[in-house]
């Protein structure tokens, strides 16, 4: 068994009296598709805010092991992407819509090329260093257009691009930081299912060539049962399930949550 | 005829009768200075003619509205042809008003069509990349105007006077405009860099005897460093409420200026601040000891308006070094950076970005051209107040920023040459001067809602145009 990338202890998160994930622990490993599925409500997406320092957790531990160990709880949000290197999308799309796709890529290696840059400086004297760094950023956001198929709409600007294209433009956007972990927030919401199996391809192809652990919110069971390697079943903000999709798919736990309680069976 | 003229008709009576009720004191009743007092004068003939004027127009424009193109344009052309025919009007200001509305009427009218062409040609790659190398020759044509402006036979002192105005302008809305173009962050006290600045120049060369070229870096980075030391606790907040509180910051740091006599010399100002010099040689009939005159250094003759060139061509060159820097740091990581973060702070914040470091950059970059102005218009004015620098300033610097559409170079350049240029060109119509003034604002925000140029140019292309614009 291998080190996990992220370990969740204890995770709660209280708003007020409201206990929106109360006492959740689970691991996610390299190179797997993690998989986070519970009924809406079920405190998925602050789960998700809670690893990327969008909320402070009010109980728990978030432990990312990369190059050392981040604990995530005690980083501020610009930090887990910068040095944890954390990434994710959102449930609604946050592009840079007035930016081309290109840009917003680009905007994506912002750390590495300020440090090519010097800060602006070697970038304002137009140095060697920073146009070869930057060329090679090109050629990065160049590859993932492609893998996306993006590239004749490379020079739009985002907010134009139709709907399921923004969605791949997201992850590829997310993916241009160079992440360890990826944490993508209901990435097949309203895309057809011609697109969703591109979806699916474009993801299986991240965790297996990037080698990049992936975190996945997803309500499409098609896509979750298809593609994820370890589910986490939560419901009213407790971890109520979890294990090999076809092990969860089975679960009675699970299959009460979400078709609710028949009273015939609680009594059998 | 049409079913809903009647209503039509009804609704313009109603706007004529408003129109009349409004301008019977403004226009009707003028008040005259005869010696020991104010007496009234009658002007209802002008009022008339006004609110004739008022009823066709609005029947026009709803007219033009409602698909009758044709009686509008027709309504237009007539209304245009009285204002010019040499018809005997009361006042050269109502000929204006009347061939006003039937150009206006007439532009609407035929608005439709314009539009759609506009349309038409930029979602063609062709008229992209016409529209590109059009911005590219229009603003090669505009600085070979501004390089040659003072050795053309105009360059009297009013033109090189109001040059020079018009030019700090454009560089105070080029400064502004990273701050609120690039970045998004809607700065309402901008003038308080520009202050200090200014009295930065004045004390450092009326206490310690500094030149400008020493205090330019210096008036610079002072402003900078008063831009992160504000910046800090205000650039959490967003939209609205940091608008308010830069206005707030603007205003203090006039109160500070207003009451730090020691220091400032409170509302009397400072005064005889020295000019700029050229390798040493100053800008005046006679020398002060130990030094030269420009005329004496050239051996020229001295003309007063030596000192007006000179100063047209440095807030030339500042102006440029501003516009040439924005340029080039809107294609670094941190001009993208800076444009991203007016898109959606939230997802730079999931890339990683740091935002406040990221925003107080843009501040005190854009601070440090504020100082920069400030110093060369306290060498230029050479005597400062902290009247100079009160709210309107600010505002006029936004307005130019936002008119010229945000985020745009050439836009900034000719909203300021409206915004400050014509109040100057129509001192003609006297009173009316400013009621033109605001009409053609409100006119460039309904037809030009996101600004004069709101054409974003990528920062980079993968793409190139040319190729995509031959294929």
């Amino acid at each position: 068994m291998s080190v996990p990338l992220i370990a969740v202890e204890h995770l709660t998160m209280r708003f007020g009296g409201l206990v929106a994930v109360d006492d959740v622990s689970f691991t996610a490993r390299p190179r797997e598709i993690t998989a986070i599925i519970g009924p809406n409500g079920a405190g998925k997406t602050t789960v998700f805010n809670c690893i990327t320092g969008f909320y402070k957790p009010t109980v728990g531990r978030l432990t990312l092991r990369g190059d050392k160990e981040y604990l995530l709880e005690r980083m501020l949000g610009h930090e887990i992407g910068q040095r944890a290197r954390v990434a994710r999308t959102f449930q609604n799309i946050r592009l840079f819509p007035g930016m081309t796709a290109l840009e917003n890529l680009m905007v994506a290696q912002h750390n590495k090329l300020m440090r090519a840059s010097g800060m602006s400086v070697f970038g304002l004297l137009g140095l060697k260093r920073f146009r070869i760094a930057e060329a090679d950023a090109v050629e990065i956001a160049r590859r993932w257009l492609e893998r996306i198929d993006l590239v004749a709409d490379a020079d739009r600007p985002a907010g134009e691009l139709p709907y399921g294209a923004q969605r791949r433009l997201e992850i590829a956007r997310a993916m241009c930081t160079e992440p360890r972990l990826l944490c993508l927030d209901e990435p097949a919401a309203g895309l057809n299912p011609r697109e969703s199996a591109e979806l699916n391809n474009l993801l299986v192809s991240i965790r297996d060539e990037d080698g990049v652990g992936v975190l996945l919110i997803e309500h499409d069971m098609s896509v979750v049962m298809k593609i994820s390697d370890h589910v986490v079943v939560l419901d009213y903000g407790r971890k109520i399930a979890e294990g090999a999709p076809a092990a969860v798919r089975d679960d009675p736990a699970v299959i009460q949550a979400y078709l609710g309680t028949d009273d015939e069976a609680l009594d059998a | 005829m049409h079913a809903r003229l009647p209503r039509m008709l009804k609704d313009s009576a109603i706007t004529a009768l408003v129109a009349a009720a409004l301008g019977i004191f403004i226009v009707g009743f003028r008040t005259y200075d005869v010696g020991k007092g104010l007496t009234f004068d009658y002007q209802f003939v002008d009022l008339g003619i006004a609110v004739v004027t008022i009823f066709f127009g609005r029947l026009g424009l709803l007219l033009a509205a409602s698909g009758l193109r044709w009686p509008a344009f027709l309504l237009g052309t007539v209304l245009g042809a009285i204002g010019a025919s040499p018809l005997k009007l009361p006042s050269t200001f109502l000929h204006w008003f009347v061939v006003f509305a039937g150009v206006f009427i007439i532009l609407r009218t035929i608005w439709p069509f314009i539009d759609e062409a506009a349309a038409k040609s930029q979602r063609s790659a062709a008229g992209a990349s016409l529209k590109q190398a059009g911005a590219k020759w229009f603003g090669a044509a505009l600085l070979l105007i501004a390089v040659v402006l003072p050795l053309t036979p105009f360059a009297d002192q009013q033109t090189m006077d109001l040059a020079v105005l018009i030019l700090t302008y454009v560089m105070l809305g080029w400064g502004l405009n990273i701050v609120v173009g690039l970045a998004g962050l809607l700065d309402l006290g901008y003038v308080a860099f520009y202050a200090v600045g200014a009295y930065s120049y004045a004390l450092l060369s009326t206490q310690y005897g500094l030149g400008f070229w020493t205090v330019l870096p210096l008036a610079g980075m002072m402003a900078a460093t008063f831009g992160l030391v504000l910046g800090f606790p205000v650039l959490r907040l967003r939209g609205d409420y940091l608008a308010i509180v830069t206005m707030g910051f603007g205003e203090i740091i006039r109160l500070v200026l207003l009451n730090w006599v020691d220091l400032t010399n409170g509302p009397a100002g400072i005064g005889s601040i020295p000019g700029p010099t050229l390798f040493g040689a100053v800008f005046a009939e006679n020398a002060p000891a130990g030094r030269q005159t420009f005329a004496e250094m050239m051996g020229v003759p001295f003309n007063s308006n030596q000192r007006l060139i000179f100063l047209y061509y440095i807030i030339l060159v500042l102006a440029l070094v501003t516009n040439f820097f924005t340029q080039r740091v809107r294609r670094l990581p941190v001009g993208r950076a800076w444009e991203a973060l007016r898109e959606d702070e939230t997802a730079c914040k999931a890339l990683g970005i740091n935002p406040t470091n990221t925003k107080l950059t843009a501040f005190a970059v854009g601070a440090m051209f504020a100082g920069f102005a400030g110093s060369f218009f306290a060498a230029k004015q050479r005597f400062i107040s902290p009247e100079s620098f009160t709210f309107i300033e600010s505002a006029i610097i936004l307005a130019i920023v936002v008119l010229g559409g945000m985020g745009s170079q050439i836009g900034v350049v000719l909203a300021a040459v409206l915004l400050i240029g014509m109040p100057e060109w129509f001192r003609d119509l006297g009173a009316y001067r400013m009621v033109v003034f605001g009409l053609a604002m409100v006119l460039i925000m309904v037809f030009r809602p996101r600004g004069l140029v709101s054409h974003r140019e990528p920062s980079l292309r993968l793409h190139p145009v040319h190729r995509r614009g031959s294929a």
